[in-house]
């Protein structure tokens, strides 16, 4: 659906240059949340920007649907933008227009009759829930109902794709995850693409099916996010999930532990998070085990479990023990 | 009362003296504003443009517009007396003071035009931008209905300018309550004439202010 190559993006001239993005190449597929996470400043908004072209890039293809952005002219980009919606962090709606008409700006941009303007803006209404504040001017609503009619708007002309620049960083954690939703509700309902910046891990794991990390205007990690999200290979990508159980594991690692025991991760997915493999296994091969440290969630759908536990025994009948967990399908990592 | 006598005023004079203000007042507002809002428009967009020529464009507006403003009122009426007769046939009286009040006016106006479209939030801009909408849906449908608080704003503050401009034109033979003032109360020592074209003015200044702080408290939607 979307197709980045070679992506260059640089700022100034001269000696003063600064490349926020280096030949970057990234695809989304169509119908996919694609989660894009990075520090500030590591380039993620320029690289959502280059997705319709509201930065330019000094070099490299950015193809949408089909379409090669960078070889169109300015009437040409004004139609196939059209086809593109976007969200912002501060909203961007126009302060001087009620809620409606902030819903119907971009199909009286597009010339849409007056009867169709009124059917599609109050069926958007009704999908962001928002009835109810018609006539209302944006300063008259809180943050989240201000993201609800950014939404509305974006999605009024029948967008293929959905980019939000950091559309939940103004919010506060409920209405995050209300929006979240409505977000993965709309994925949902139209298999609209959606394409979303962040720098919470937190927003990647309730929506998203794939995730980039992006580093210093590059993509480092790119992968389904139960494989990022559990086994981390790049160090930024470590410091964005450590943020969250970071400490934790911490402490775990410093459990009094000797030769005659053994660290291990333990990692379920799916299912299988809901197994007793553990203590079969264990009760098997006769070993003990302490829990350090355990987190049972989910990534979109998909509950997961990561243990860190105390294996003691039977150097023999521990490393069996290991071998039949995996046998079971779990990951196992030994940490010492 | 301190020596002064109203029962002489020839309210006949002065009537038609606060009309002809108006009419002059009203005139240059309207081709002020006809001028000075494309004007301001021009102002922004050249001045945020990324092409080198197109900012050249600006600079030399720019250097135009600041020229305009720093001449004195009163040189700039004298200055364009060719430019008053070649548009209007005749230097002087009402019809005569327009071109230069206009002319005084329109770049101010530009200038109050240019910052208060600057205060529009880039970001809604953008938003436009990434909806599709072109240069001129963005000027019409975005910036000038975002920046409208701003603009009236100016407008007051621009008519109230007016005021004082079309009485300064009254030293050289425009009409109007300015005329009266210098004619009677300066020349002729007719004191009651000045106060009273003077309180005349100071009525219809705060009349303006008035009127304009309520339209800009209506458009307010923040």
């Amino acid at each position: 659906m979307i197709e980045l190559k070679q992506v260059t993006k640089k700022y100034g001239k001269g000696l003063q240059t600064t490349e926020a993005l280096s030949r970057l190449d990234l695809t989304v597929q169509k119908g996919e949340i694609f989660g894009v996470i990075g520090h500030s400043g590591a380039g993620k908004s320029t690289l959502i920007r280059c997705m319709n072209l509201l930065e330019r890039p000094t070099s490299g293809e950015v193809w949408v649907d089909g379409v090669d952005l960078t070889k169109l002219n300015k009437q040409q980009l004004q139609n196939q933008r059209r086809k593109i919606g976007m969200i912002f962090q501060h909203f961007n709606l126009l302060s001087s227009a009620s809620v409606y008409d902030n819903i119907a700006f971009p199909l009286r941009l597009a010339h849409v009759d007056k009867t169709q303007i009124a059917a599609k803006v109050n069926e958007l209404l009704q999908l962001v829930g928002l009835e109810a504040h018609r006539d209302k001017y944006p300063a008259q609503l809180s943050g989240g109902q201000k993201q609800r009619v950014g939404i509305a708007r974006a999605l009024a002309s029948d967008p293929q794709v959905l980019l939000c620049d950091e559309a939940t960083s103004a919010l506060d954690p409920q209405t995050t995850d209300s929006i979240l939703k409505l977000l993965l509700d709309i994925n949902r309902k139209f298999h609209l693409t959606i394409v979303l910046i962040t720098h919470e891990m937190q927003v990647i794991q309730s929506i998203c099916d794939r995730v980039a990390v992006i580093h210093q205007g590059g993509i480092v990690e790119e992968g389904a996010v139960t494989e990022v999200f559990l086994k981390p290979q790049h160090p930024v990508t470590r410091e964005f999930i450590l943020g969250q159980a970071g400490e934790s594991a911490q402490l775990a690692l410093q459990a009094p532990h000797d030769g005659s025991s053994r660290l291990c991760k333990l990692t379920f997915l799916g299912e299988k998070t809901y197994d007793s493999i553990l203590s079969r296994t264990a009760r098997e091969t006769g070993v003990d085990f302490a829990i350090l440290q355990g987190t049972i969630s989910k990534i979109k759908d998909i509950p997961y479990g990561q243990l860190i536990i105390r294996l003691e025994g039977d150097a023999g009948q521990m490393e069996k023990t290991i071998q039949k967990v995996k046998a079971e399908g779990l990951d196992v990592e030994v940490l010492d | 009362m301190w020596g002064l006598d109203f029962s002489q005023l020839d309210w006949n004079e002065i009537s038609v003296a606060s009309l002809d203000t108006l009419k002059m007042l009203a005139a240059s507002s309207v081709f002020t504003f006809i001028l000075g809002l494309p004007l301001g428009v021009l102002l922004y967009q050249t001045s945020r443009s990324s092409n080198a020529w197109v900012r050249t464009v600006y600079s030399v507006l720019s250097v135009i517009v600041n020229i305009l403003r720093s001449v004195p009122f009163i040189i700039l009426i004298v200055a364009l007396i060719p430019f008053t007769i070649a548009i209007v046939g005749v230097s002087y009286g009402v019809l005569g003071t327009i071109p230069p009040l206009v002319i005084g006016a329109a770049p101010f106006f530009a200038r109050l035009v240019e910052t208060s479209l600057r205060e529009v939030d880039r970001g809604v801009l953008e938003a436009a931008q990434s909806m599709g909408a072109s240069t001129w849906q963005i000027i019409l449908k975005v910036l000038l209905p975002e920046a409208r608080p701003g603009l009236l704003a100016g407008a007051t503050i621009t008519v109230v300018t007016l005021v004082s401009y079309t009485a300064m034109s009254g030293m050289v033979g425009g009409g109007g309550l300015g005329d009266l003032a210098i004619r009677y109360g300066y020349y002729r020592y007719q004191k009651e004439v000045m106060i009273i074209s003077v309180l005349f003015m100071i009525i219809l200044v705060q009349l303006l202010q008035m009127a304009g702080d309520r339209l800009v408290k209506h458009f307010t939607r923040k």
